[in-house]
């Protein structure tokens, strides 16, 4: 006999980047642009916090929605650096990465049939999540001429009016784009006059380089609707310790710490001692990082435009987002460029409406390997041209 | 502004050219070119050199670290020494520091013997000198910010959401 799969699992396709990572893995001395973590290591305080943690031997669980301090931390700095003010008692989960927190969200508020609204090209896991859920996606596609921002416009002719809730990531997986305050204002706007409920997924806040990261949350109204994203793994460089959080108001907190305490029971501890490091005494690591990132991308953006490929001028994130020359597709130039030239990039429509005809570059990744990746790139181009 | 960030960048990589360094500070690169000969002509740059991992050539070269106490008299002042000391080309670095010693001396020979000839026939017998104490490096695992030995491979996945 064979096991019987849901219909929500079978109604998910495999990840668009599966056949890529198999192309990759058959190749020597491949330079990979595809990935979405950090090249740098953990900052060296928040590694000793987790080994002084488990010499210690607090390897239990902690409580449901994390240790009172990490949430305390959590409330201080997401006050301080993007005025969210939250209360660590009862409006801020941790949760086993942002993903998780994001999963939970979908389960805590999507009933089957609700429509989620995805500002789209965004981080693959956002549509199975829906899915699994029991929802139904409605992709609201943005566009280069509108720098991949979200605009009414896009959501009307989207219809988004009718869904029940609105996925946003900025600064952006894929694109690097960002949402200041007077873009986000109508956007919140509409969210108020139709009843959505946010979900703000804003991981890469950090990672904002021209002006500061502003969240919807903090606009007038919407508080009250809003749950916001964010996590250990990018600023901090702490993707495997699989670190995140939510903050909302109590009653949807609540609502999804019933399903975590169910599953999860409680973010890794080892992990949370990090985090509550990374917090309290790392802030310049995130800086230098930061700095790092900024320089890489300017260097990107610069190289994509002599190469002359048009590229979006990402600001925020580590990725740009470089349009494939005419007569190409983008899963046939990351392809391409990946079999003859050794060089892993994502294609864009993995990331859903909006992406096609683009290229996913990461660049966390060191200068030199950017350098090298993007002389291969315009080889590949020139061959062509 | 930019003379800052443009010194950082040629710390981390002195060959950087002109113009990555101008792509990654949005400089004109004649900006950057003009900003690097004005920090060598200030002497704010003193030279270009390569980080060497000794470990991985097969020819053998002997460092050694050496601290040295000094006694000074009413004619002769630390720079004095100093200058005496830094003219050798065996001295590869010479700081002035506090703490249980005057200098801190790096000193590279082809030898054991020859770095300890150095220092028993030239910097011994400096008349202010009063000791000296040699540390012979054994490994060095990081110079000029730069880690030296096996880089950690990146084993990330080539692709990742």
């Amino acid at each position: 006999m064979t096991i019987e799969l849901s219909d929500r699992v079978k109604a998910v396709p495999p990840s668009g980047i599966r056949r890529f990572f198999e192309i990759a893995e058959e190749r020597d001395e491949v330079i990979s642009l595809g990935v979405g973590e950090p090249d740098f290591s953990t900052p060296w305080a928040a590694r000793d916090a987790a080994i002084a943690s488990l010499e210690r031997g607090k390897t239990s669980y902690t409580a449901n929605r994390g240790t009172r301090e990490l949430r305390e931390a959590i409330a201080d700095y997401a006050a301080d650096r993007f005025e969210l003010d939250y209360d660590p008692g009862e409006e801020i989960i941790v949760t086993a990465g942002a993903s998780e927190a994001v999963d939970l969200a979908f389960r805590a508020f999507v009933d089957p049939g609700d429509t989620v609204a995805i500002a789209q090209p965004s981080y693959i896991s956002y549509e199975p999540g829906v899915i699994f859920a029991g929802g139904e996606v409605l992709s609201v596609p943005t566009r280069e001429e509108d720098e991949f921002r979200l605009t009414v416009d896009a959501l009307e002719a989207a219809g988004a009016d009718e869904a029940d809730l609105l996925v946003l990531c900025y600064p952006n997986n894929p694109t690097g784009a960002i949402m200041r305050e007077e873009d986000l204002e109508p956007i919140a706007a509409f969210a108020r006059e139709h009843d959505l409920t946010v979900l703000s997924d804003e991981i890469y806040a950090e990672l904002t380089y021209d002006g500061e990261h502003a969240s919807i949350a903090t606009l007038e109204g919407m508080r009250e609707r809003t749950i916001v994203f964010n996590g250990f793994s990018k600023a901090h460089a702490m993707t495997g310790l699989r670190l995140g959080y939510a903050l909302g108001p109590a009653g949807a907190i609540a609502a999804m710490n019933k399903i975590h305490q169910y599953t999860m029971l409680s973010a890794p501890t080892t992990a949370q001692h990090a985090a509550l490091e990374a917090l309290e005494s790392c802030e310049n690591d995130v800086r230098e990082m930061v700095d790092q990132y900024d320089r890489r991308r300017r260097f990107v953006l610069s190289r994509f435009r002599e190469i002359g490929m048009d590229v979006f001028e990402a600001k925020g994130a580590f990725y740009c987002f470089p349009e494939v020359p005419d007569g190409w597709t983008a899963e046939e130039f990351a392809e391409g460029v990946l079999r003859e030239q050794g060089v892993a990039a994502v294609p864009g429509d993995v990331f859903g409406a909006g992406g096609e005809e683009h290229l996913r570059i990461s660049y966390a990744t060191g200068l030199e390997d950017l350098r090298e990746a993007l002389a291969r790139i315009e080889a590949f181009v020139e061959e062509r041209a | 502004m930019s003379e800052r960030e443009v010194l950082e960048l040629l710390r981390e990589n002195a060959r950087y050219a002109t113009s990555d360094i101008a792509r990654m500070t949005d400089l004109e690169e004649r900006e950057v070119e003009a900003a690097i000969e004005e920090l060598e002509a200030a002497g704010v740059v003193r030279g270009y050199q390569a980080v060497v991992d000794w470990d991985e050539l097969e020819d053998e070269r002997v460092r050694a670290e050496v601290e040295l106490n000094v006694r000074l008299d009413r004619e002769t002042g630390y720079g004095d020494i100093a200058e005496r000391l830094a003219r050798f080309p065996e001295v590869k670095a010479l700081r002035l520091v506090s703490g249980d010693y005057d200098f801190d001396m790096e000193v590279e020979g082809d030898s054991i013997r020859e770095v300890s000839q150095f220092i028993s026939e030239k910097v011994a017998p400096v008349p202010e000198i009063t000791q000296t104490v040699t540390h012979y490096v054994m490994t060095s695992y990081k110079e000029n910010g730069i880690e030296l030995g096996d880089g950690d491979e990146d084993d990330r996945l080539s692709f990742s959401p």
